[in-house]
C-alpha cells in the first residue's frame, strides 16, 4: 500500500523529469526552467514525505535508526547536492552541463528508487501495517 | 532485517568492478589481433583451434569478464543481497578469470595438455568461485521478486556451462578420459550463449530499461515465465540432443522464438520512452536487439538447411548473438556504469574530506565519458560487426573486421582508462583539501 503509493510517486517524478531534460535538449532555456522548477518542487517534496514522516515512523516502529533510512537520507543529500549544480547551470545557461548533470542525477534516483521498491518500502508496509493509511495521508497533506 | 539493512549500503570499493572492465577490452583486442594474424583460415569451421582460441578470449575474457564484474557491483543494487568482502573475492575471481582465459586460448593453439590442465584449474577456481558468490548472494536474497527468480536461473545456466566446459576440458587434458566432444560441445555452447549470456541480459535489461530510458515496464508475465521457460526448451534440446525423435527442431524453434520476442518487445518498448535524448546506451541497445532478432532468423533458417551446415555462413547466428547481440549491451551498458560509479565514489571522498566540499564538485557523468568519444566507439564496433559478417560470405574481409575490432575494443579501452585515470586525478585533488 505505501509501497504502491510512493512508487507512483516516483513514476511523477520521472515524468516530470523527462520534460525538463528535453527542453533542455531541444535548447529551449525559458521551457527548461520552468520544467525544471516543477520537476525540482515535486521531487524535494517526495523527499521531504519521507524524511519528515515516513522514515521517522518506520524508524519508532523498528528502532533502526542507522540503518537502511539512514543510507536512504545520506542519498538524498547527494540528490540535493547535484539539484543545485543543476539550478546553477540553467542559471548561466549551460545546457551541457545540465544535461551532464540530469544524467547523472536520473542514474543516481534511479539505483535510489529501485532499493526503496524493492526493499524499503515492502519493509514499511511490513512494519507499518495497521497505519499506513493514515501515514499516507499526513504524507499528502505536507 | 540485518542483512537488508546492511545490503541497502552503498557500492563496493571502486576497484572491484574497475579491475574487470578495463581488463575485458585487452582481452577483445587480443581477439582481434588473432583473427588479423590467422586471416580467413580461422572461422573455416567452428572446430578449428583459432576459431575455439578466439571465441573463449571473447566470451570468457570479454563478455564474462565484465559481466562477473557488473555482477559484483550491482547484486546489491539489483537484488539487495550484500556481497561479503568483495574486495578479496573479486580479485580472486578476476585474477583466476583472466589466467585461465590466457591459458585456455594457449591451450587450444599449441593442444598441450599441460595448458589444458592449467586453463582447467584457473577457471575451474574462478568460475567456480563466481557461481557461489552469485548464487550465495541471490539466496541470500530479502525479498524474491522476478529479478531474483531470473537471476537464479541464470545462475543455474552459468553452473550448467562451466560443468560441461569443464567436462570437455578434462578430455583435451587427459587423452585417456572418454569424452563425447560433438554432443557436449552443442550443449556447452546452447547453455552458454542462452541458459547464461541472453537470460542475464534479459534479466538485467528488466530492470535498467525502463530505469534508463523511462520506457514503460516489460509485462509482468514475460519476466515471470521467460527465465524459466528457456531454461526448460535448453533441458528439452539437451535431452533431444541424446534422443532423437520427431519434433526435435522445436525446442530450437522454441529457443529462437522467446529470443526474438524479447528483442521485437524491446524494441516496442525503446520506441515509447519518455526521455528524448538518444544517448550511447540507447544506440548500443538497439544495435543489440536488431543483431539478436537476426540472429534467431539465421538459427531457424540454419535448421533447414540454410545456408549448408559446412558453409562459413553457418556461423552467423553464433556471430550475430555474441558479437551483435551480447557485446553491443555489454558494451553500451559500461557507459552507464563506470562514469556513474566514478561520480559516485568521488562523491562518497567528498563526504569524508569536508574541506573539499564547495571546493571540488566530482565531474559529471558526461564529464567522465564524453559522449562523442563514446559514439565514435559505437561506430567502430557496428562497422566491425558489417565487416565481420560480410567476411563469412566474402573472406577477404576478415582482415579489415579484424582491424576495425581492434580500433573498436582499444578505444573502449581507451575512454575507460581515461575515466579511471580522472578518479585518481580528482580523488587526489580532495584528498589535498584536508
Amino acid at each position: 500500500m505505501i509501497t504502491d503509493f510512493m512508487t507512483g510517486e516516483h513514476r511523477h517524478c520521472d515524468q516530470l523529469f523527462a520534460l525538463a531534460e528535453s527542453a533542455a535538449n531541444d535548447d529551449h532555456l525559458d521551457g527548461a526552467r520552468s520544467a525544471y522548477a516543477e520537476f525540482e518542487a515535486a521531487l524535494l517534496g517526495h523527499l521531504d514525505m519521507e524524511e519528515q514522516v515516513l522514515f521517522p515512523a518506520f524508524e519508532a516502529r523498528t528502532g533502526m535508526n542507522g540503518g537502511p533510512t539512514a543510507v536512504m537520507r545520506m542519498e538524498h543529500e547527494q540528490m540535493r547536492a547535484v539539484l543545485g549544480q543543476m539550478q546553477r547551470a540553467l542559471a548561466g545557461g549551460s545546457m551541457d552541463d545540465f544535461l551532464g548533470l540530469a544524467e547523472t542525477l536520473n542514474v543516481l534516483i534511479q539505483q535510489h528508487n529501485m532499493k526503496e521498491e524493492h526493499m524499503l518500502y515492502p519493509m514499511t508496509d511490513r512494519a507499518l501495517a495497521g497505519e499506513a493509511g493514515a501515514i499516507i495521508e499526513r504524507m499528502r497533506a505536507l | 532485517m540485518t542483512s537488508a539493512a546492511l545490503s541497502l549500503e552503498q557500492a563496493p570499493p571502486l576497484s572491484v568492478p574497475l579491475r574487470f572492465f578495463l581488463t575485458a577490452p585487452l582481452f577483445g583486442m587480443a581477439a582481434a589481433a588473432m583473427l588479423l594474424l590467422a586471416g580467413p583460415d580461422v572461422l573455416l569451421s567452428r572446430w578449428s583451434p583459432a576459431t575455439l582460441a578466439l571465441t573463449h578470449l571473447f566470451v570468457l575474457g570479454v563478455l564474462t569478464m565484465v559481466m562477473c564484474g557488473a555482477l559484483f557491483q550491482m547484486l546489491p543494487v539489483l537484488v539487495g543481497a550484500h556481497v561479503r568482502r568483495p574486495r578479496l573475492w573479486g580479485g580472486i575471481c578476476h585474477g583466476l578469470l583472466a589466467g585461465g582465459t590466457a591459458a585456455l586460448a594457449a591451450a587450444f593453439l599449441t593442444t598441450a595438455p599441460l595448458a589444458f590442465r592449467c586453463a582447467l584449474m584457473l577457471l575451474g577456481g574462478g568460475l567456480a568461485l563466481f557461481v557461489v558468490v552469485l548464487g550465495g548472494g541471490l539466496l541470500r536474497a530479502p525479498r524474491v521478486h522476478d529479478s531474483v527468480r531470473g537471476m537464479r536461473w541464470a545462475a543455474g545456466g552459468l553452473a550448467v556451462t562451466v560443468g560441461l566446459g569443464l567436462a570437455l576440458t578434462l578430455g583435451h587434458a587427459w587423452a585417456s578420459l572418454p569424452i563425447l566432444r560433438v554432443p557436449l560441445t552443442d550443449l556447452h555452447l546452447s547453455w552458454g550463449l542462452l541458459g547464461w549470456v541472453a537470460l542475464l541480459i534479459t534479466v538485467v535489461s528488466w530492470q535498467v530499461i525502463p530505469m534508463f530510458q523511462m520506457t514503460p515496464e516489460y509485462p509482468r508475465w514475460l519476466r515471470r515465465w521467460m527465465p524459466a521457460a528457456i531454461f526448460a526448451l535448453l533441458a528439452w534440446f539437451s535431452l533431444s540432443a541424446a534422443v532423437t525423435w520427431p519434433g526435435s527442431s522445436l525446442p530450437l524453434a522454441g529457443l529462437a522464438a522467446a529470443c526474438a520476442g524479447y528483442a521485437v518487445w524491446t524494441l516496442v518498448l525503446l520506441a515509447q520512452r519518455r526521455r528524448t535524448i538518444g544517448d550511447v546506451n540507447l544506440w548500443f541497445w538497439r544495435l543489440g536487439m536488431a543483431a539478436l532478432i537476426a540472429a534467431a532468423l539465421f538459427a531457424l533458417a540454419g535448421r533447414f538447411g540454410l545456408p549448408p551446415a559446412a558453409s562459413r555462413l553457418a556461423l552467423a547466428p553464433a556471430l550475430l548473438f555474441l558479437a551483435g547481440f551480447a557485446l553491443s549491451v555489454v558494451n553500451g551498458m559500461l557507459y552507464k556504469i563506470v562514469p556513474f560509479l566514478v561520480w559516485l565514489h568521488l562523491q562518497q571522498r567528498i563526504g569524508e574530506h569536508p574541506a573539499a566540499r564547495g571546493q571540488v564538485a566530482p565531474p559529471n557523468m558526461r564529464a567522465v565519458i564524453r559522449e562523442p568519444r563514446a559514439r565514435a566507439q559505437w561506430w567502430l564496433h557496428a562497422a566491425g560487426l558489417t565487416l565481420l559478417l560480410a567476411g563469412l560470405a566474402a573472406p577477404v574481409l576478415l582482415r579489415p573486421a579484424a582491424v576495425v575490432w581492434f580500433a573498436s575494443f582499444a578505444l573502449l579501452g581507451y575512454n575507460l582508462f581515461t575515466a579511471a585515470r580522472l578518479y585518481r586525478s580528482e580523488a587526489a585533488r580532495i584528498a589535498a583539501c584536508g
